[in-house]
């Protein structure tokens, strides 16, 4: 049952993906909301999946990477049905949609792996960190996806003459404002997994909070040179990309915390 | 009972003869009723617009009504003219294409749709319409609303005014907490200034060497004037600004306008020189937040415009046939509509 809802929400994602890609090789100006109801589906049977999940396991299901890369791509799904239609940034989820769908098909094709069998009582706060961290992570995924389209039309009205793609992507003020909603709320739920994991019953690795302080703190300094009008939103751009990409490395340090929690 | 349409255009009548038939708001309803009884016509409405005057008809005899429209539009007027004439298929092909602009002087505009369904309310209103023509129209709405959303024939502007406009929009959004500054009292700015008035833009600071000028334009399109030694004081607080002075040098440098983009913070600003030579240094553009385009650019982009709406017209007349199909469909079931003559051929 599990495996037939995962299958089902990465045919959802390919949905969105593909009517994204035609609608804009069609170059329609405006993308039809046929791309939001596909990843709004994905995001239900994703949820009905990890529901299941959690059932199974006892606790959140992060326990190993095919459940993280999941979990990661649900997150990024939920942070785009919250800002995306927001702003009626439709073009967000032509962005959006390759990105869940790439997460789920890697998730897909690992190696089956079953789900880990409780060993004792969960840590409440290992889960809070654990949980709260990947979605935060999965919403800054979405402020670099608005940081790409903020460049993109920047350059596009720089240019003597904008392509088409210009017409397609929303106004750069508006993919300012997404960008720093999304940092807000990343750095609001990255803050709560760090203080959570103070309380953490097992001590976590130098290397792993080491790195999780560090991207944290890019991020809270991008975000404070931002609000006290020191940094442009060019930059922030430029650094939201740039701040995920070392996000992203952090994610090994993750497997090892979904190791820790199968334990 | 057939339907048909007679009219004349931008392209079959010069504006001196367009005047004389354009048909006052006012007196729409009266027209719509002695025409209706002259030409006995079961159905009827009247669109007049600046381009075109064009009456739709429903008749049994549609070549003799027709002829009777035309001859009480002239005797209206005061005038003679070259009516065009379209019946049946031909003429619901020919509203279509008039809702879908592609019938217009600048092809994709939008304006007529609007225009086309203030007629219709208005013969709708008064009882000149009944189950033929409320279909037509009906049906038309529904093309030009699938032909907007399916295709980009309303994609890009056309015209410096509206590309400034777009690019405004694209930087801004929402044009109306816009403040915008005009360099230069010439028609060209102004006419810049009013499309982007036409788009929400409220506020507005003239500026011009010659201050009774600027303080005469800006009585004209309701702004404040400003002294021209003054107005780049006036750029911290601007969104926009309109240059098209006859200045021999630049007006404004990056050194210049580098420290007001660092107290105006992650504000952009968009600069729109249309002079000649440039009142703008072209490296302004690289300023972070400065976006500058000047009179080639934005010429440049509405010839990509004309010839990008250019590039749909086959698609929309696609849609269109689909249409004409569907209401040729409906007429042929209709005991009251004349069958043989209707074709899908154009």
């Amino acid at each position: 049952m599990e495996r037939y809802l995962l299958a089902g929400s990465t045919f959802f994602y390919l949905l969105g993906f593909a009517y994204s890609l035609l609608q804009l090789g069609a170059g329609k100006f405006r993308p039809g909301r046929l791309n939001l109801y596909a990843i709004a589906g994905g995001f239900v049977l994703q949820t009905g999946f990890l529901y299941l999940r959690g059932h199974a396991v006892g606790r959140c299901p992060i326990t190993n990477t095919f459940e993280i890369l999941v979990f990661l791509s649900w997150s990024v799904a939920l942070a785009y049905l919250v800002v995306g239609t927001t702003y009626r940034i439709s073009l967000l989820g032509a962005f959006t949609a390759p990105l869940v769908f790439g997460l789920q098909l890697v998730a897909l094709l690992l190696p089956s792996a079953p789900a880990a069998a409780r060993r004792g009582p969960p840590d409440g706060w290992l889960e809070l960190h654990a949980s709260t961290s990947l979605v935060a992570y999965g919403v800054l995924a979405l402020a670099c996806v608005a940081g790409v389209m903020f460049l993109v039309q920047e350059k596009q009205l720089k240019m003597r003459v904008p392509g088409s793609i210009f017409h397609i992507l929303p106004p750069i003020t508006t993919l300012a404002e997404a960008m720093k909603r999304l940092l807000w709320f990343g750095v609001i739920l990255l803050s709560i997994g760090i203080i959570a994991g103070f309380f953490i019953g097992t001590p976590i690795g130098r290397i792993k909070s080491g790195a999780s302080m560090l991207v944290w703190l890019v991020y809270a300094v991008v975000l404070f040179l931002w609000t006290r009008n020191v940094l442009h939103s060019h930059r922030v751009a430029q650094y939201c990309i740039g701040a995920f990409a070392l996000a992203l490395v952090t994610l090994p340090a993750m497997y090892a915390l979904g190791g820790m929690l199968a334990k | 009972m057939n339907i048909f349409c007679i009219g004349l255009n931008h392209r079959t009548a010069g504006v001196s003869l367009r005047e004389r038939f354009a048909v006052e708001e006012g007196s729409v309803v009266s027209l719509l009723s002695e025409l209706r009884r002259e030409a006995a016509l079961g159905e009827a409405v009247v669109l007049s617009t600046c381009n075109r005057v064009e009456v739709y008809g429903l008749s049994g005899d549609a070549e003799a009504s027709a002829r009777a429209c035309a001859d009480f539009l002239q005797r209206v007027a005061g005038a003679e003219a070259e009516f065009y004439r379209r019946e049946q298929a031909e003429g619901a092909r020919h509203l279509f294409r008039v809702v879908c602009g592609l019938d217009s002087m600048v092809v994709g505009e939008t304006e007529i749709l609007g225009q086309v369904k203030e007629a219709y309310a208005a013969a709708l209103r008064c009882g000149a319409t009944g189950a033929a023509l409320n279909r037509l129209f009906q049906q038309a709405f529904r093309v030009a609303k699938q032909v907007r959303t399916e295709t980009g024939i309303t994609r890009g502007a056309v015209s410096v005014g509206s590309v400034a406009v777009e690019l405004a929009e694209k930087i801004f959004g929402d044009l109306a907490d816009c403040r915008v500054l005009l360099l230069g009292a010439g028609k060209a700015g102004a006419r810049v200034a009013r499309s982007l008035q036409s788009r929400g833009v409220r506020r507005l600071v003239l500026s011009n060497r010659t201050f009774e000028r600027a303080a005469g334009l800006a009585r004209e399109l309701g702004g404040m004037a400003l002294h021209f030694d003054q107005w780049q004081s006036a750029l911290p607080d601007v969104d926009i600004v309109i240059s098209s002075t006859a200045a021999r040098g630049r007006l404004l440098s990056a050194g210049e306008l580098a420290p007001v983009m660092a107290a105006r913070g992650d504000r952009p600003l968009f600069l729109v020189d249309l002079a000649v030579p440039r009142d703008f240094d072209p490296a302004l553009n690289d300023l972070d937040g400065v976006f500058l385009h000047d009179i080639d650019s934005l010429q440049a982009m509405a010839q990509q415009g004309v010839e990008a709406r250019g590039l749909e017209v086959e698609r929309c007349e696609e849609l269109i046939e689909v249409h004409v199909a569907e209401f040729l469909s409906w007429a042929r079931q209709r005991p009251d509509m004349a069958k043989p003559s209707l074709s899908a051929a154009p």
